[in-house]
């Protein structure tokens, strides 16, 4: 059955079963790799994507309940220039980087609602992803960053006044 | 340990259109087989074992010939090469070798073993390199070779004339050059580097946090269909029916069969494949599958089962004899001896890397085609030989980008699945495992029992100890009763050394084990061995020293002190003990180790040699009434030799290794019926953010000896650290794990 479907900006329609979830849609229908499989029950956070802003597990979303424009990490910036993705680098982050996409779309999601969070609020925003090789510190330290990073720049409106 | 190349070997020069040059190491078969042939080796007419291209427009291409699995050795190889051949990192390119050993030499993600086997010849390859190009500018610039210099930017200089020549321009040139012998090529001195021992970034960071497809998982080919396998829970059990006549008419379904597999609980295990348009169908398609499995002799093998035979066989005495040295029982009955008897267990636990298993493969008519994040290709081409029953030559690999391996893709079964359903459909094949099937189809760390009897003697001292090590051995043969002891060999990854500290450093030492038949397919994982040891003889010597009323790390420096045969030569595998005395100072002095903490706080020290590597790690701990454990801080010490190679990186490898090793003292895969009852993350509860300690340091001791891995060596210490803080916060010792199984959790 068709939905129609807004990820990274792009309206397109999907023809596939009411239940299939965002995931495979967006890894094999879609072709954008860069959001992972890893548990199927929302319990890893390599899925993570956001859909209206918030962070959600896209391996238990089927398609039909998708609701709201969908970004995923090839929607942050293609080079890499999002403030996320220049902390991430800056730092170093990972190491075999599986589960960074859901990281750094969980932060998203986070710096969305509150560009300048707390350790205990990374903490409690970021506790659904795992990361297998253990590079939590800094992925907090890239958030911090990304959030300097991010108060440093002027915002699109402000760039737009501007010129 | 590493031996240097033999001088037979060279570098082979091929001109490149454009003017650029490919210059390949390689190295005399003679000196491999000298060295041990790596598994699954095929002896070629000759290897290459690292590419170097000199591009025409003064850009470097340089080949990564290992899998890199999160250990960052597609920078740590390569950066060695750049360095000596003294051209900036930043005009490096660096591009991942298939798996042909023919050609690379071992290609392995494992033992930690890639730093100590490349650190001379990647150095050399540079060199050489380095000095044709030298040669090149002597003639091109008209002056002697001597006179010439390099500053790391890619050019050569003749100060005295001011005049300066690229790399770049002198490519075609400098393949025309003699060839060096490799191992008269004089090396940089350490004062002289300009990449090893700095901070460099991943070569895959900028892919990674941008979403490019570059993990295995992500790899597809034009008309590729997907597969998945549904296998026995019950490990090796045939298939005696299925109804695969209903599973063929759903959606996308394309083939469904049987298959009968091997008995190789590392290879082709019997079950059923489901090949579909879409992953999705497939597995759609998998929830409607119905199998019935033959009935197989391990099917009552349980956790519980193993416990009470490891009791039993505890209480005897062990099957076989390790290691015997003086009169342990005079020791025990000695006047003034306190003695101290401990029985230490751990369970089984998986590795689940977070990408799932997975592997594409192209059946070409009489050859197949591979792309797998296998960590050890040239077994996984001798297991698709064998499986598919072609010669090895008509295997082809890929390496892939894996997203964590710790010892799990050192098996190459999901490979040997991918390749054996790609030949029953014809057509190119992805097989993409559930997390449900990587848990409960995991090659696991096996469960150990340890029945220990330690003595001090008057003077504080460690007089006496006995180990009965109850491990696994083979599985029982079919028809076989299960249970008892085995006299044969061990599971995989159940052995042991009887060298094992503190053999050589206790006078009365008595160390022995008995095997239980286990029909469970294991594995080494991540510091095989020495992080399961390391809780067990870590904790126990912290006991040990609680007798004697000894301070924790001046009962291990008086230990380490006793050394009672020589240390290694320089470089040399085996135990030193004064590099693991340097260390373990070095942890102690950075965690102010004496200073009064808060009643319910408390550090704890551990320390292990591990794939070569010293460390020494201190956890501070404090601990609740209710037992719930904070971790507040980590200090870790490490010896990997004179060069770290890659700190930034290391950095993370030692978090990783710590926030790993915490990890497993809350993990457990149970067994019920023969078969795995924790099937996700919901059941395995993996640290997280919450309970990672908020700062965890890494120190460096950087000795005079060869640089050494650091994929493994600092896991295994912060176990018995945490499990010695734990006691010493609350006078209450763990001796089993996991720790929630005590009713602990984290805070």
């Amino acid at each position: 059955m068709p939905y129609n479907l807004n990820v990274n900006g792009k309206t397109t329609t999907v023809d596939v079963p009411a239940d299939m979830p965002l995931l495979w849609v967006i890894r094999d229908v879609l072709n954008l790799k860069g959001t992972k499989f890893g548990c199927g029950v929302a319990q890893c956070g390599a899925c993570t994507v956001n859909m209206a802003g918030r962070a959600v597990r896209s391996c238990i979303t089927p398609v039909s309940a998708a609701k709201g424009p969908i970004t995923t990490i090839e929607g942050l910036s293609a080079e890499g220039t999002h403030p996320l993705q220049q902390a991430w680098m800056e730092i170093d982050v990972p190491q075999c980087g599986y589960c960074q996409a859901g990281q750094i779309m969980s932060a998203n999601a986070l710096l969305s609602q509150n560009p300048k969070p707390s350790d205990a609020q990374i903490t409690t925003a970021m506790n659904g992803n795992l990361c297998r090789c253990g590079t939590y510190l800094r992925i907090r330290q890239a958030i911090h960053r990304a959030a300097a990073i991010a108060a440093n720049r002027p915002t699109q409106t402000a760039r737009a006044a501007a010129e | 340990m590493t031996k240097n190349l033999s001088r037979r070997s060279f570098i082979r020069v091929s001109a490149l259109a454009g003017g650029g040059a490919v210059f390949a190491l390689h190295i005399d078969p003679a000196t491999l087989f000298a060295q041990g042939p790596p598994p699954g080796f095929t002896p070629p007419q000759f290897q290459a074992l690292a590419f170097v291209t000199i591009n025409a427009n003064n850009t470097f291409t340089i080949t990564s010939k290992n899998p890199e699995i999160g250990q960052g050795v597609k920078n740590m190889l390569p950066m060695i090469i750049a360095d000596e051949l003294d051209v900036p990192w930043a005009s490096c390119t660096i591009v991942q070798a298939d798996a042909d050993q023919s050609k690379y030499g071992a290609q392995v993600a494992g033992g930690s073993t890639a730093t100590p086997t490349n650190w001379d010849p990647c150095r050399q390859v540079g060199a050489a390199v380095r000095q044709m190009v030298l040669g090149a500018a002597a003639q091109r610039l008209g002056v002697p070779a001597a006179e010439l210099t390099t500053a790391g930017d890619g050019k050569v200089m003749h100060a005295a004339s001011k005049r300066s020549v690229t790399y770049g321009e002198l490519a075609a040139d400098a393949a025309k050059q003699p060839v060096p012998m490799l191992s008269m090529v004089p090396l940089k001195k350490p004062a002289d580097y300009k990449i090893i021992g700095k901070p460099v970034k991943g070569v895959d960071t900028a892919g990674i946090v941008t979403g490019k497809p570059i993990y295995s998982i992500d790899f597809t080919l034009p008309g590729m269909l997907w597969a998945v396998y549904e296998k026995s829970p019950v490990y090796g059990a045939k298939v005696e029916t299925a109804n695969l006549d209903l599973i063929k008419t759903l959606p996308g379904v394309k083939h469904a069969f049987v298959v009968e597999g091997t008995t190789n609980l590392q290879g082709l295990m019997p079950g059923v494949a489901i090949v579909a348009d879409s992953w999705w169908q497939a597995n759609s398609a998998r929830k409607q599958l119905k199998v019935t499995w033959a009935a197989h002799p391990t099917s009552a093998q349980s956790s519980a089962g193993f416990q009470t035979q490891a009791d039993q066989l505890g209480k005897g005495a062990p099957a076989t004899s390790l290691r015997k040295d003086g009169d342990v029982e005079k020791a025990f009955a000695a006047a003034g001896a306190k003695v101290v008897e401990a029985a230490y267990m751990y369970p089984f636990i998986s590795h689940t890397p977070l990408e799932p298993e997975n592997c594409v493969a192209h059946w070409q008519g009489d050859k197949v085609e591979l792309w797998a994040p296998s960590q050890t290709p040239a077994a996984g081409l001798a297991i698709v030989a064998n499986t598919l029953g072609i010669p090895q030559s008509a295997v082809k690999m890929h390496i892939m980008k894996s997203g964590g391996g710790f010892g799990r893709r050192l098996t190459n079964d999901y490979v040997a699945e991918t390749a054996y359903i790609a030949k029953q459909v014809n057509v190119p094949v992805k097989l993409l495992w559930t997390r449900e099937d990587d848990m409960r189809h995991d090659m696991y760390r096996p469960a150990g029992y340890h029945y220990l009897k330690g003595a001090v003697d008057q003077s504080g001292k460690i007089s006496a100890w006995k180990n009965h090590f109850v491990t696994f051995g083979v599985a029982p043969a079919p028809g076989a009763a299960a249970g008892g002891p085995t006299p044969s060999g061990y599971a995989p990854a159940a052995n042991i050394a009887g060298i094992q500290f503190p053999a050589l450093f206790v006078e009365n030492f008595d160390f022995g084990d008995s095997k239980i038949p286990l029909g469970v397919p294991t594995g080494a994982l991540r510091a095989p061995g020495s992080h399961a040891y390391s809780f067990v003889f870590q904790s126990f010597i912290d006991e040990l020293a609680e007798a004697a009323g000894k301070d924790p790390v001046q009962f291990r420096l008086d230990l380490l002190a006793s050394q009672k045969y020589p240390a290694p030569e320089r470089g040399g595998d085996g135990f030193d003990a004064k590099r693991m005395i340097d260390v373990v100072k070095l942890a102690a002095e950075k965690s102010n180790w004496s200073a009064p903490r808060p009643k319910g706080t408390a550090v704890g020290i551990g320390f292990q040699y591990s794939h070569r590597g010293y460390f020494a790690e201190v956890a501070e701990v404090t601990v609740s009434a209710d037992k719930k454990i904070k971790i507040n801080k980590v200090w870790v010490a490490g010896d990997i030799g004179s060069e770290i190679i890659n700190p930034l990186h290391a950095e993370n490898l030692v978090q990783g290794g710590v926030v790993e090793g915490i990890s497993h003292l809350m993990q457990q895969i149970t067994f019920t019926g023969g078969a795995a009852v924790e099937s996700n993350f919901d059941k395995v509860p993996l640290l997280r953010l919450a309970q990672t300690p908020p700062v965890i340091e890494a120190h460096w001791v950087k000795s005079n000896n060869p640089p050494t891995g650091l994929g493994e060596p600092s896991l295994p210490p912060i176990l018995p650290a945490i499990t010695n803080a734990i006691a010493r916060a609350s006078g209450v010792r763990v001796r089993s794990l996991p720790l929630n199984k005590h009713g602990y959790s984290w805070a």
